[in-house]
């Protein structure tokens, strides 16, 4: 129990990864052989990942937990150092409970070339959980491009009518804003003996880390002697970072992967992509841009809001317009990520706490959202809204599970979009009413095309012939689907435990962007400067 | 000035004797042995032998005849660098030799004797020594590509070679006629020490290096001097090519190394300038030129002159990082380049040339092994983690930024994306089409010996670099 408990982060990241290289062996004949093997490795890492909820110190919530910090690469100071903060705890749970349900979801709708598939998804998750975990940027690095071959399979052989395009157009741009992302960690990484030089303390602290020329990739390494980098240098690594995660996010005007790749990847794909891959971007902002680059980070404030703003409207008009139902949900990630990011660049404690139980809000609804699309497409084969109209007279139960994460979509109270949401837009208007203004103005869009959408599908009567002998919605899709619902209202309803766990590694990211006196006086941003006044 | 010639002298040519008497015995061997096959496993025994002397001059530092030749850590990590790739050459070609129905033992004699010449490139610290390995590798190779004797391609492939291997020779000399010109000494070092007397911008000097950079660009396929490149590598058969792009480029490389950073050393502002014009230009031409093939062949071709261009950030950078770069970019760029170039001799079989893209098509429904394995060489060549092909680009990118070169290293990492999109051309034909033959396909055990130490090397190096690292690190230490 000892050595598990020690090693239990490196435990649940590898554990898809142990199940893949035995899957390998399986003759890919055998399609429930393969379908029952995969669904037991993922819901068993689920499990794995289970207590890492019930042992994380909620009280050193800022603080690394689990954490395994091993040499790896050591001519070059690249570690095998994982641990996780408050932040990351909520990501991986996340994560392992996303995966089970997305691979669940694909038992009946992926008929061919079934053992590829779930080696692929199964790689994704150990991709996913391994970005999340590390601590190192060496580390960090290779898990977030080890992910990319796997979604781009995903996309490219079971995807819809432009799946080439679609993954290849995914795969080059993550590919150039991450390689972009790396000259930033470089430049960090060789300007890091010369200012632990001048801090003796920190130099001290992170010995261990560094090879002999005393260069690190350690990312607490980073966050140490954030505060003492030149602004100049700061803005130039911000952007560096701002390219790399701001196409995962994706923020305006680097969205333009995303519709594509949603639109074409399978339903599972689609899950993971919404609820995981994109908080990859903005884990990276929270843990390495923010914290590393206050200066930085505070400089570029008026930009990022903008077009967070722009985001927001945009993606939520442009949703509105679309006759393809993945496809408006699709661009209704690029509003709610805009929301996300809004949140986090009110750099208060109340916009990054509404930012990250945004992100997984996100998660769970978008996720859901396009589970629902994918039970309706595995039945009519079509996605398109005209086609549709007055399913809930044939489908109730499947009515009222689409109500639901409807409604957990535009905010509606009780349930978990209204949390954060209300929390973002309380971070937005402690620094300017601007922001809150027209952030709302999204959810106003938001609700308009939720509730037109649900309109034009489910209400109604019944016109079009192929829609009459629809089933309702079967077990295997309701296990699926329940857990997000349940998650929906835990969250909507006592969100508590959520934000205990939030609440200290977000202060200290807002002590460390805006100082420490920001929690004696709270200087407002200068809207126009960003600079604290 | 060390006495001309000493008895030890002899030791520090073990290897290369070795490979040379190897080399005239398969000759001989040629005229009564009916199984070629048996010459090409004599050959990788002569190669094995040469590898165990190598091995036992490891760790030692010492300058021979006269000082023009040199026994270091940079020239035994680049000897060992021919010897893999002259072995994984051999490996691939056994059965592929006798698809071509031209199974002759010269073959394999040439192969151990351009082997024979590059280790002597990497060894030479001085002009003419130089020189003369070079030619005994080029002349070698010439013949090799023009292997093909029924194979009007083949045949075309070795006369552009040929004369415009010829032609670049020729400049170099003429380079080479002007440092001797102006220092009284081919050696290396006393090039060096010449030129740092001589007045900044002083015309001949920078004609030489200019002549002299010409030459060389030449040789490594250096846009705007690459246009051989991809006709020679198209028309050559696949194992030559295999071997050209790898075991001929390093030790053009190692051959680059000690007469940029030892004999020019002291005009290097000058050469870094010209360098990273035709870096940035190699790069992006070979990168965007790949894209519209659909020839594998010269699409790799054109995939080949790209690496080339990342490879001279090295030598931009020229410290610590950037030439452990160098030496660690060519080590994996051997395995990783070898084991897809086998997959390619893989698809060649009697009635099929399996060279164009749709060749590859289903390949994962035929072989999914050698499929599988085709993605990891790509992704490594891309630079994609965890493989090999990373660490070798995370060298090169880290050497630009740290000396400062931000621009070199943003365009750098822009082409590492683009060159993502044309290996994925292949990806896709492989895995995403369906098969245009049903058949499967079997590899020869050489092929299959040779995709596996292609492979391990390729993940073993991505995962735990660190031994490989120490090793490229070390190869930085020039001995004179």
């Amino acid at each position: 129990m000892d050595f598990f408990r020690q090693h239990i982060l490196t435990i649940v990241a590898f554990w898809p990864l142990a199940g893949m290289i035995i899957l390998l062996f399986f003759p890919k004949e055998n399609k429930t052989l393969i379908r029952t093997w995969a669904n037991l490795v993922i819901f068993s890492g689920f499990v794995v990942s289970l207590p890492l909820w019930f042992w994380f110190d909620r009280n050193a919530s800022d603080q690394m937990q689990f954490v395994e910090n091993v040499p790896w690469v050591q001519t070059i100071g690249a570690n095998y150092h994982v641990g996780i903060d408050g932040i990351s705890l909520l990501l991986i749970m996340l994560t392992t409970l996303l995966g089970p349900l997305a691979v669940l979801s694909s038992w009946s709708s992926i008929e061919n070339r079934v053992k590829e598939y779930y080696v692929f998804m199964l790689m994704l998750q150990v991709g996913m959980l391994g970005v999340f975990i590390s601590l190192d940027f060496f580390l960090f690095y290779v898990f977030w491009e080890v992910m990319l071959v796997p979604m781009y399979f995903l996309i490219g052989v079971w995807g819809g009518p432009r799946k080439l395009y679609a993954g290849i157009k995914f795969f080059l741009y993550t590919l150039v804003g991450s390689v972009l992302m790396l000259l930033g960690i470089l430049a960090l990484y060789f300007i890091y003996p010369t200012i632990a030089a001048q801090h003796p303390e920190i130099a001290a602290q992170f010995a261990q880390t560094t090879n002999a020329a005393g260069h690190t990739f350690d990312v607490l390494a980073f966050h140490a002697i954030g505060p003492y980098l030149a602004d100049n240098f700061q803005y130039w690594i911000f952007l560096a970072f701002f390219v790399g995660f701001a196409i995962k996010v994706p923020m305006f005007p680097f969205h333009t992967w995303l519709p594509d790749a949603h639109v074409e990847a399978p339903t599972a794909g689609s899950v993971i992509l919404a609820g995981v891959l994109l908080k990859m971007g903005t884990y990276g902002f929270l843990r390495f841009s923010l914290p590393i680059l206050p200066h930085g980070t505070t400089h570029f404030v008026p930009l990022m809001i903008t077009l967070s703003i722009i985001g927001i409207v945009y993606g939520a008009l442009v949703a509105m317009m679309q006759p393809d139902m993945k496809k408006l949900v699709a661009y209704s990630s690029v509003s709610h990520m805009g929301f996300v990011m809004l949140g986090m660049f009110a750099l208060n404690p109340n916009g990054l706490n509404g930012s990250i139980i945004q992100q997984i809000n996100h998660g769970i609804s978008t996720g859901a959202l396009f589970l629902i699309v994918g039970m309706i497409y595995e039945r009519r084969h079509t996605r398109e809204i005209a086609q549709f109209g007055g399913i809930s007279n044939v489908m109730p139960v499947f009515a009222i599970v689409f109500l639901i994460m409807t409604m957990s979509s535009i905010g509606l109270p009780l349930l978990n979009g209204f949390i954060g949401e209300f929390t973002i837009m309380m971070g937005a208007l402690q620094e300017n009413i601007w922001w809150a203004v027209f952030a709302g103005s999204g959810i106003v869009l938001g609700a308009a095309y939720m509730l037109w959408l649900y309109q034009r599908t489910m209400l109604g009567k019944v016109e079009n012939p192929a829609n009459e002998k629809l089933l309702d919605i079967n077990a295997r899709e309701l296990v699926t689907i329940v857990p997000l619902i349940i998650m929906a209202f835990w969250i909507g309803l006592y969100p508590a435990p959520f934000f205990r766990v939030l609440d200290k590694p977000v202060n200290k990211i807002v002590a460390q962007v805006r100082g420490q006196d920001f929690f004696q006086g709270a200087p407002k941003l200068n809207a126009e400067t960003g600079a604290p006044r | 000035m060390p006495q001309f010639f000493q008895m030890q002298d002899l030791g520090a040519i073990v290897p290369e004797l070795e490979l040379a008497v190897f080399g005239m015995f398969l000759l001989i061997f040629d005229l009564v042995v009916e199984d070629k096959k048996k010459l090409g496993l004599i050959a990788l025994l002569g190669i094995a032998f040469s590898g165990f002397f190598l091995f036992r001059l490891r760790g030692v530092e010492f300058s021979a005849y006269g000082g023009v030749l040199s026994l270091d850590p940079f020239s035994i990590f680049f000897k060992l660098i021919f010897l893999v790739a002259a072995a994984l050459s051999i490996a691939i070609s056994l059965k592929y030799l006798d698809i071509e129905r031209e199974n002759h033992g010269e073959y394999y004699a040439l192969i151990l004797f351009a082997t024979m010449g590059m280790m002597f490139m990497a060894g030479a610290v001085d002009l003419v020594t130089l020189y003369i390995g070079l030619e005994t590798m080029a002349i070698s190779t010439y013949i090799l590509v023009g292997f093909l004797r029924s194979n009007q391609r083949s045949n075309e492939a070795s006369l552009k070679y040929f004369l415009l291997g010829a032609f670049s020779s020729g400049i170099l000399l003429y380079g080479m006629s002007l440092l001797y010109g102006i220092s009284g000494s081919t050696r290396f070092v006393d090039i060096a020490e010449t030129l740092s007397r001589r007045p900044p911008h002083d015309a001949i000097s920078l004609m030489a290096m200019i002549t002299l950079s010409a030459g060389l660009f030449f040789k490594i396929a250096a846009v705007p001097f690459h246009q051989w490149s991809p006709d020679a590598y198209e028309g050559a058969p696949t194992s030559i090519t295999a071997f050209m792009s790898v075991a001929v480029k390093a030790a053009s490389f190692a051959m680059m190394l000690r007469i940029f950073m030892v004999a020019i050393y002291p005009l290097r502002m000058e050469w870094v300038a010209v360098m990273s014009a035709v870096s940035i230009m190699t790069m992006t031409v070979g990168n965007i030129a790949a894209i519209t093939q659909s020839n594998i062949k010269r699409m790799l071709a054109y995939s080949s002159i790209s690496h080339a261009g990342y490879i001279l950030i090295g030598f931009i950078a020229g410290n610590d990082t950037g030439l452990t770069a160098v030496a660690l970019y060519l080590l994996i760029y051997t395995f990783t380049n070898i084991g897809a170039w086998a997959v390619i001799v893989a698809l060649r079989r009697r009635d099929v040339i399996g060279e164009h893209i749709d060749d590859m098509a289903g390949l994962f429904f035929r072989h999914p092994t050698a499929a599988v394995l085709m993605l990891i060489f790509l992704l490594s060549l891309a630079g994609i983690p965890p493989t090999a092909g990373f660490i070798g680009k995370y060298f090169l990118f880290a050497a630009a930024i740290e000396t400062g070169h931000n621009v070199l290293a943003v365009i750098a990492v822009l082409n590492a994306a683009i060159s993502l999109y044309f290996y994925f051309r292949i990806v896709v034909s492989m895995f995403m089409r369906d098969a245009t033959e049903k058949t499967g396909l079997t590899l020869a055990p050489g092929l299959n010996i040779a995709l596996g130490v292609a492979f391990v090397f390729t993940m073993v190096i991505g995962i735990y670099p660190d031994p490989f690292i120490a090793l490229a690190k070390n190869a930085r230490i020039f001995g004179f």
